[in-house]
């Protein structure tokens, strides 16, 4: 299984970079992987939804998708999409140190 | 008095798990109650046929209690909530129903107003739905004025109900414009929220090979944020653009609004929540979901429900009976894929095994993911299996729930 090192720290990924055991995450971890993905600095806004995903996961398994995010994250769409232009659920997944949404393929 | 088994819903799941229930279980340990809002069964899979001449309308419905075992009692009225501690419906009118074991049959909703613009101007004009019945009659006036121009179909966000049915309604539309020798005037376009034709990687090379036989530009990643009838266009949450004469959306689904009031029972969309092998819901053991309804990462289509419905009537008999569920259900889905031309392709799949190549039920039967004029007639067969065979909850012989392996092509790696 690939590795990616964030923080200083090697940590377990899927072939597409979604960390395999989000416990192994750290919230400085965070802004590195949003750097790699093209979003410079986290906001408050951004944090929302990633504390968000993280509790989700926690909850049913698996990350919320962007509808259903939309819906209960306190986030619109709309916004969603200004704060993770390359696709929300899954961007947000990533730097949230969560596996791939289910729902999203 | 015995059990009283109370169905939400009369439509593909709930009618067939009332006529299941009724042939399997002795009637003097049980009683069934199925409440409905109206009195129009619809047969969803000829929506499909109305916008191109190709089903009449008024073929398509028929009344709902006529397609229930007499003895088991239809309510007309409108399920206003649902409290599960009293284990109790309410009814619009003031009635409550109480029961011993509940099933949530209510299908899916279209949420049309949802989407920014989609029921705005235009709505009924140059944007259209065909996944309900007025829709599919509009839509049919306003390709009959269609003489040339950018005609897109587009799917809003998941999950809809038979997730091929637009690709379908792509392919028929260039049989369609092919017939009035007007082909060559139409520019036709598919735009998906998914990263390709279909979701699993073999079925979307062969759906996506398809598209691109036909002429049909494939438009991936598209989640539909708004739409503009008067400027003709489509734009997508990510702010792209495809503009169109002529939209024929799919719009979002949730589960029924009561779902949404009935503390407990849904979660965000308004689909219930149940195991994906038992079909019980997690907190409530007296509560079942089947069909559209039910949350569970598996196809919201009749074929489905059917293969549902096996499972839940002998899961409930265990449940009275104090025994273990089956935990059996497998997410098999099996689909007829209309393609145009009198030719069919067929799907059948499950939640781990994605639509593969070969034979169904098995080595000598229908070809899976290869165009044939016998998968048509098997569509069309579909109709008056679906009246006379399904819905009154008899077996398929030799098509039973559990997907079969068998005549089936893996990929050798
Ligand atoms: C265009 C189209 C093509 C399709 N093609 C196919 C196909 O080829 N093959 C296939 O297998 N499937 C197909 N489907 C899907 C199939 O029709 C559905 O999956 C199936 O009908 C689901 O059955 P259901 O009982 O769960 O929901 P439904 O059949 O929709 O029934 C739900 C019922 O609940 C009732 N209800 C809802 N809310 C309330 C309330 N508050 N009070 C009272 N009653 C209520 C409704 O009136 C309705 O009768 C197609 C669907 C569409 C739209």
């Amino acid at each position: 299984m690939p590795t990616a090192t964030y923080d200083g720290t090697p940590v377990p990924v899927d072939d597409e970079g979604f960390f395999t055991d989000p416990g192994r995450w750290t919230e400085p971890m965070a802004e590195q992987i949003a750097k790699e993905l093209g979003i410079d600095t986290l906001t408050d806004r951004h944090w929302t939804v990633i504390r968000f995903m993280r509790i989700q996961y926690v909850e049913k398994g698996t990350g919320p998708t962007v509808r259903v995010l939309g819906k209960t994250s306190g986030v619109s769409v709309k916004e969603l999409y200004q704060l993770f232009p390359k696709g929300p659920a899954k961007t947000a997944a990533k730097i949230a140190g969560i596996p791939k949404p289910r729902g999203c393929i | 008095m015995g059990t009283h088994m109370v169905i939400l819903g009369s439509g593909t799941a709930g009618t067939m798990t009332a006529n299941r229930l009724q042939r399997t279980y002795d009637e003097r340990d049980f009683r069934i109650t199925v409440v409905d809002q109206d009195d129009d069964h619809v047969y969803q899979p000829g929506l499909l046929f109305v916008p191109f001449g190709l089903a009449q309308p008024h073929h398509l419905v028929r009344s709902r209690p006529q397609q229930l075992n007499t003895v088991v009692d239809y309510k007309q009225a409108r399920i206003e909530r649902v409290d599960l501690n009293g284990r109790t419906v309410y009814l619009g009118g003031g009635i409550r129903v109480s029961y011993d074991v509940l099933v949530v049959a209510t299908g899916a909703r279209l949420l049309p107003e949802e989407t920014e613009g989609l029921t705005g101007p235009g709505w009924g004009e140059n944007v259209f739905t065909f996944y309900d019945l007025p829709g599919a009659v509009g839509l049919r006036h306003a390709l009959e004025r269609f003489d040339g121009g950018r005609v897109v179909v587009d799917v809003a966000d998941l999950p809809l109900k038979c997730p091929v049915a637009p690709l379908e309604f792509a392919f028929l539309a260039d049989w369609y414009f092919q017939q009035r020798g007007i082909r060559d005037k139409v520019q036709l376009a598919y735009a998906t929220p998914l990263d390709a034709a279909f979701t699993k990687p073999v079925a979307a090379k062969a759906l996506g090979g398809l598209l691109a036989d036909k002429g049909i530009e494939l438009v991936t990643e598209f989640t539909l944020g708004e739409v503009d009838g008067p400027g003709g266009r489509l734009a997508s949450y990510d702010e792209r653009e495809v503009p169109f004469d002529l939209a024929v959306v799919v719009p979002l689904h949730g589960g029924a609004e009561y779902v949404g009031r009935s503390e407990g029972l849904g979660d965000e969309l308004d689909f219930v929540p149940v195991d994906p092998h038992t079909l019980q819901h997690p907190e409530h053991p007296e509560v079942f979901a089947i069909g559209d309804a039910s949350g569970l990462p598996a196809s919201k289509a009749g074929s489905v429900a059917h293969f549902e419905g096996e499972v839940l009537v002998h899961n409930i008999g265990r449940f009275l009976a104090g025994q273990p569920l089956d935990a059996s259900f497998d997410g098999h889905a099996n689909c007829f894929v209309e393609t145009g031309f009198h030719k069919a392709l067929l799907i059948d799949f499950n939640y781990d095994t994605e639509p593969l190549p070969g034979h169904f039920p098995g080595p000598l039967g229908l070809p899976l993911l290869k165009e044939s004029h016998a998968n048509h007639l098997g569509k069309l067969a579909f109709e008056w299996l679906y009246w006379h065979s399904l819905l009154p909850g008899r077996e398929l012989p030799g098509i039973g729930s559990a997907m079969p392996e068998r005549g089936k092509r893996r990929a050798h790696a």
